[in-house]
């Protein structure tokens, strides 16, 4: 008997944007001035925050935090396509994401600055707060998608975002596996930056993409220039339409790099080299969109200037409220443990504060 | 009232759960057309279909990963795990989520769901499947743990499960399971979780446990009480989380000893909180015995060639009953 060929499949690659602001017009998606400028604007934001927060944070003024210098267009891109009625389920780099779904800033602040009042976004009923264990959200991505199907709520999907090193974890396999079989409305994002901490993708996974792991489990995969904005924002509204049509989830792989340290306590200069620093910041998102503009004549020096001093001061009152924020009851994670009353627990918030008042009568 | 075993009565709460409330839905491996492998989720397939009894594929992770999500878009999860040796696949689900949920986000946002399991020995299965491993989920903050001991307690403390705003453990002991039956109202009946049963009451000795080892505390207690006249009082644990320090206070102020038996580990088990309950409170200077426990041993669950040398039975518990009463 011959060997005949059982399966076949090739992972597309998606690239509108070129690095010097060039536009692929066959794939350009439909989105307007004002679209193309919030985009910049959230892809600004994310960056003179994120400067700003490593600032604060050497001076210590904020704890260990992920930068996501570098990585703008994957996390804002897929955030501009994302309807009101849909779920946001964030891993913990995707603070452009954040900032353009309405999470003020100050919130992000409190959230690093070690108070888990930063947890909770007032009004934004669909958007998780981060998931610190790597991959750990993805199963609750498929969950929020199967409940959305249940419920008949057709108009909604869920966006999940995770890193490269969360696709050795087997909570990316269970997840994906889970939310294919079940068809859930879901459009996992993988944001490959490299590196997981000091692990290169190399030693992460011997696949040629992550993109090509959708295969497995019976899902599209799509590999996009994840500096591209425009390539972002075109995979994932096309994967969010396919996931309302109730044709199930798909895996998108931003291939990206983070410029900066995996947190604020790393040192990257340890494990990889400048020169790959230094080419990968020829191919800033930022630079790239503003380029694109100016050659459509949406944008000029001046309105580059207007939009920096205005976002941040933004980030400076943000910086101001956070800073007025500080003092929250001590006592305060003894009250949300059970949403019922806990005779140990109010017993020991009790000996608890009990305790306080006695160091602070001991000096 | 009909008579049932425990595994009818579980079955009785999911059947009139799902009934009453549309937003409950049971997901795990084999609980839908097979109707789970102890036969819980008998013809819950047949009368709720597809999307509300869902066969998993085989990941205890993301069972539970996804019963997180379910609960946190509105949904009322009740996810099984089949066996209580994989249920530590879903460990990281259980402690990093859903256990967490509503602290790290100050009540906005709540992990309703109920994942049970059946759990312990004395039913000759194999390795994996006899562990009983309580105090490890009692330990988590944020979590509720439940072990009925009988039918009729089994049914109305998962319809409290159910219906509870946050996470809980139910774990179910399969010995349990069709040993023995008990009359079960079909009219709804619900029991607070955290509140433990005096089941007979006594002056000399407080005998404590919980789950499958409430038969041999019974039987102890019932012959101690035939052969010497010895009065025991026996509770019933019912919730591991939050522990119900008061009943246990309240019984060894009046009796003055306290005995716990217990199927787990001896070491860092519920045994010691319960004793440390007593110790920690006034109820201590009412202690004219060191208490005791009864328990299993702190080595990897046997097999069941020798199971139950190790399980703690009647004559074990007599023994140690006899014990603090010599003091």
């Amino acid at each position: 008997m011959p060997r005949t060929e059982f399966a076949s499949f090739s992972i597309p690659h998606l690239r509108i944007l070129d690095e010097r602001g060039g536009l692929d017009e066959a794939l350009a998606p439909d989105l307007s001035p004002p679209e193309l400028e919030r985009l910049y604007r959230g892809m600004v934001w994310a960056r003179e925050a994120d400067q700003r927060m490593l600032r604060l944070q050497r001076q210590g003024r904020m704890g260990t935090f992920s930068p996501s210098t570098g990585q703008e267009a994957a996390a804002c891109g897929p955030a501009l396509a994302l309807g009101e009625r849909d779920w946001l389920v964030p891993a913990f780099r995707e603070l452009g994401a954040l900032l353009m779904r309405g999470v003020p800033l100050h919130r992000v602040l409190l959230f690093w600055g070690g108070f888990e009042e930063g947890n909770v976004y007032p009004g934004l009923d669909r958007t998780l707060p981060n998931a610190v264990i790597v991959g750990s959200q993805i199963p609750h991505a498929a969950g929020i998608g199967y409940a959305l199907r249940l419920r008949g709520e057709k108009d909604a999907a869920v966006l999940c975002f995770f890193g490269d090193g969360a696709t050795s974890e087997g909570d990316f396999h269970e997840g994906l596996n889970f939310a294919a079989v079940w068809k859930a409305p879901v459009v996992f994002v993988c944001q490959n930056n490299q590196w997981a901490i000091s692990t290169p993708l190399a030693k992460q996974t011997a696949a040629a993409s992550v993109a090509q792991k959708a295969v497995a489990y019976g899902m599209p995969g799509v590999r996009v220039d994840g500096n591209d904005p425009l390539a972002m924002y075109e995979a994932t509204r096309a994967a969010l339409a396919r996931a309302r049509a109730g044709e199930g989830p798909t895996l998108i792989e931003a291939a990206t790099y983070r410029l900066m340290m995996h947190t604020t306590a790393d040192d990257p200069t340890k494990y990889r080299g400048d020169e790959e620093v230094k080419a990968w910041e020829g191919r800033d998102p930022l630079v790239r969109l503003r380029l694109y503009l100016e050659r459509r004549g949406h944008w000029d020096e001046a309105r580059e200037t207007a939009l920096r001093e205005e976002v941040k001061a933004l980030i400076d009152a943000e910086v101001r409220r956070y800073e007025s924020m500080k003092e929250f009851p001590i006592a305060a994670p003894f009250d949300n443990v059970y949403g019922t009353p806990h005779p140990n627990i109010a017993e020991q918030k009790e000996e608890f504060l009990r305790a306080l008042e006695e160091d602070g009568r001991r000096g | 009232m009909a008579k049932m075993t425990m595994v009818q009565a579980i079955n009785l709460a999911l059947t009139q759960e799902m009934a009453k409330d549309e937003r409950v839905v049971v997901l795990g491996e084999d609980v839908g057309v097979n109707e789970g492998v102890f036969r819980v989720t008998a013809g819950l397939h047949k009368a709720y279909g597809d999307a509300r009894v869902v066969d998993t594929p085989l990941a205890e992770s993301a069972i539970l990963g996804t019963a997180v999500g379910m609960a946190l878009a509105g949904l009322r999860p009740v996810a099984e795990m089949q066996f209580d040796g994989f249920s530590y696949l879903m460990w990281g689900q259980l402690e990093g989520h859903a256990s967490r949920f509503r602290a790290r986000t100050q009540g906005r946002w709540t992990c309703p769901l109920v994942v049970r399991f059946p759990y312990g020995g004395g039913v000759r299965a194999l390795e994996h499947h006899s562990e009983s491993r309580e105090a490890m989920y009692a330990q988590i903050p944020g979590l509720k743990v439940v072990v009925p001991s009988g039918p009729r307690n089994a049914r109305a403390l998962l319809v409290a499960a159910i219906r509870d705003p946050d996470a809980v453990v139910f774990m179910e002991p399969k010995r349990s399971y069709r040993a023995f039956r008990e009359e079960v109202p079909e009219e709804e009946e619900v029991l607070e979780l955290g509140k433990a049963n005096v089941e007979r009451e006594g002056s000399d000795v407080t005998l404590v446990s919980w789950g499958a080892t409430m038969r041999a505390a019974r039987q102890a207690a019932q012959e101690l009480a035939d052969a010497r006249g010895v009065s025991v009082e026996l509770v019933d644990l019912l919730s591991l989380a939050p522990l119900d320090k008061e009943t246990i206070r309240a019984s060894v102020r009046k009796t003055g000893r306290l005995v716990v038996a217990q199927e787990e580990p001896r070491s860092y088990g519920v045994a010691s909180e319960v004793i440390a309950a007593v110790t920690d409170d006034d109820a201590f200077w009412r202690l004219v015995a060191p208490p005791r426990r009864v328990a299993g041993s702190d080595v990897v669950t046997p097999y069941f060639g020798r199971e139950e040398k190790y399980l703690p039975d009647a004559p074990r518990i007599a023994r140690a009953l006899e014990e603090v009463l010599a003091c």
